[in-house]
């Protein structure tokens, strides 16, 4: 826009600084919190400066269980969240990559049922299948087990549209001239398709692993035992107290680590997502 | 010996026939083209023999094998893309060595033959890059030594020129055609451009919705052009068909049936009380030589080629005479075959 009015400036830079505030302020709330004890957080206005118990904080929250929520140290609960995250999001890339290349470059009988029958499970999402899954990994054996937490949330009928509609903007031409170099179908998938496809898988890469660090009522239904138990359903846990006062300080600490991971990945993956969007290769 | 036998070579999709059956023996180091308009099953033809669709019916030998049946891989071809197929991800010499690494060859022989390619088709400079930092000539080059190192018996071209600019084209098409006779490679070129497939060709094959109409060398399909198709396919500007009422001057024979007579524009020449008198509509002069436009007393149109400097005013009307008999092709109308 070439537009140029100082009022204009003005009132569209409000809003982006209201809007950032919005945003930041618990935040920033949280951050405070973590640097002050229990008691602090208790009166009314809570502090809004720094306060001295920081280190006190990260070292009960990280090594020391609570015995108030039945929670285990936050250490063990950011692993079991990044190895199911990382389950997840793992696993749904493969098997959407793998099934995504069966129905663009493989024409065998009820190849378009089979698509659809994919695509349809997007209606279904784990909310709504709760019951009969739970029913099956538990018959399964599989409650408080890693592959409990990871299994059921792997199919992903998103992922495999995704890619697709990716895979079907790679010209035939290169499936062509691959056979002729030799290459197998596996072979070609490795070599030439996934690493077209880097760009997307990045993509994804980031907005799974937030759809797996951000599972909730699954880790709480598949897991009673407290060695399994996930950040996310840990916070929830020490909110629901009963008769003791919730201790804030803790929460805001292990919320503020159960923030980190996510934040993370975002980052790592931005430069891929840009390299992605400047050199179109295609 | 031959390197390359087509043997009734079928293509249906379906109940639709495309293919007709294509009979051809190639020598090995021939250069063949295959040359038709769009459609008319070329491309289906040379994909057939790359393995890249299935044979409906007849053989196919490569290298006194018969391939039939066998994976592109696994039939010693070498294959160049119309739109080059380049691995957008690998670099020139990647790009180049893929095919040899899937066959397992050492590394350092893998790095030697790439060099040798490059060095051939003047790649050296540019193998570190992507072949989008490429030109359209360059990325040319990198599928022809992509198809170069695998050294196979027979290189296949499926239009490889027809992306690039008129200039170009010519250029190309000079290369390739060098290229191949230094390396001896039996080669089967798939164009819709009859200029190019005259100008490269050891032989030509014409085909026509999914029919071979001649096999030649080019001299030969433009000297005796056994079909109307070809007649009017090969030469530029295109030769006149028209039926013998048109030349009521010209002796012909009257118990073959009805005929078609074709004359070349070249073949032409302005003579006094000559047999065919036709008024000129329009006059291109090109420089080298003159296009005539004109009009037979039929009402049919006529095409001329006269020399550079010829003298043509439009409304004159000229007397024109073939150049010799070899230059009135007779054809027969009903079935378009040569008399």
């Amino acid at each position: 826009m070439v537009e140029r009015r100082p009022y204009l400036t003005f009132l569209s830079h409000a809003f982006l600084v209201l809007g950032v505030a919005v945003v930041a302020f618990p935040i920033y709330v949280t951050v405070i919190a973590m640097t002050h004890g229990p008691q602090a957080l208790l009166q009314v206005p809570i502090p809004l400066l720094p306060g001295d118990q920081l280190w006190n904080n990260l070292n009960e929250v990280l090594f020391v269980g609570r015995s108030t929520s039945g929670t285990p140290p936050t250490w063990l609960m950011m692993v079991n969240s990044l190895v199911m995250a990382i389950g997840i999001t793992v696993g749904k890339i493969v098997i959407s990559i793998l099934s995504a290349f069966a129905i663009v470059y493989f024409r065998f009988p009820f190849r378009m049922l089979f698509f659809w029958m994919i695509f349809i499970t997007l209606m279904l999402p784990v909310e709504v299948r709760i019951l009969p899954t739970f029913e099956v990994v538990a018959g399964l054996n599989l409650l408080n087990s890693y592959t409990g937490l990871i299994l059921p949330l792997i199919a992903s009928a998103t992922a495999t549209f995704l890619f697709r509609q990716v895979f079907m903007t790679i010209p035939d031409e290169l499936m062509e001239a691959a056979r002729i170099d030799g290459a197998s179908a596996m072979r070609f998938l490795v070599d030439v398709v996934v690493p077209m496809s880097r760009t997307n898988i990045a993509a994804l890469f980031v907005i799974l692993f937030i759809f797996g660090w951000n599972q909730y009522l699954w880790p709480l239904l598949v897991t009673t035992e407290s060695d399994f138990y996930t950040v996310v359903m840990g916070i929830q846990r020490m909110l629901r107290v009963g008769e003791s006062v919730p201790e804030w300080n803790i929460i805001m600490t292990t919320t503020f680590l159960a923030m980190i991971p996510p934040v993370v990945v975002v980052i790592a993956m931005q430069g891929l997502f840009v390299k992605g969007l400047i050199d179109a290769e295609k | 010996m031959s390197t390359v036998t087509l043997r009734d070579v079928k293509k249906a999709y379906g109940d639709t026939p495309v293919i007709h059956g294509v009979s051809m023996e190639i020598q090995t180091g021939e250069f063949i083209v295959v040359v038709g308009p769009s459609g008319c099953g070329k491309s289906t033809l040379l994909r057939m023999v790359a393995g890249l669709e299935e044979i409906s019916d007849g053989e196919i030998h490569i290298a006194e094998k018969l391939v039939n049946n066998l994976e592109p891989r696994d039939r010693d071809i070498a294959m160049v893309f119309q739109n080059y197929a380049l691995y957008p991800h690998m670099s020139v010499f990647d790009n180049m060595a893929y095919g040899l690494k899937l066959r397992k060859l050492p590394k350092d022989e893998i790095r030697a033959k790439v060099e040798e390619a490059a060095d051939l088709l003047q790649l050296r400079p540019y193998l570190e890059r992507r072949p989008r930092q490429l030109s359209g000539g360059q990325r040319q080059r990198v599928a022809m030594g992509r198809a170069i190192v695998r050294e196979p018996s027979v290189f296949l071209f499926d239009e490889p020129l027809s992306n690039l600019d008129a200039k170009l084209r010519v250029q190309m098409r000079v290369e390739i055609r060098k290229l191949q006779r230094r390396l001896g490679t039996t080669s089967l070129y798939v164009t819709h451009d009859q200029v190019e497939a005259m100008t490269m060709a050891d032989r030509l094959i014409v085909m026509n919705a999914g029919v071979a109409e001649q096999i030649g060398s080019p001299i030969d399909l433009y000297e005796h052009p056994e079909t109307v198709f070809v007649a009017g396919f090969i030469g530029s500007p295109a030769m006149n068909l028209l039926d013998a009422a048109a030349f009521p001057g010209l002796s012909l024979p009257t118990d073959r049936g009805p005929l078609t007579v074709g004359i070349r524009p070249e073949h032409l020449v302005v003579a006094d009380g000559g047999p065919i008198g036709a008024t000129v509509d329009l006059v291109e002069p090109l420089g080298a030589d003159t296009i005539v436009h004109a009009q037979l007393p039929t009402g049919d149109a006529l095409l001329i080629r006269l020399p550079g400097n010829a003298k043509v005013t439009q409304g004159t009307t000229l007397s024109l005479a073939p150049k010799d008999e070899a230059a009135v092709h007779l054809f027969d109308k009903d079935t378009g075959r040569r008399i």
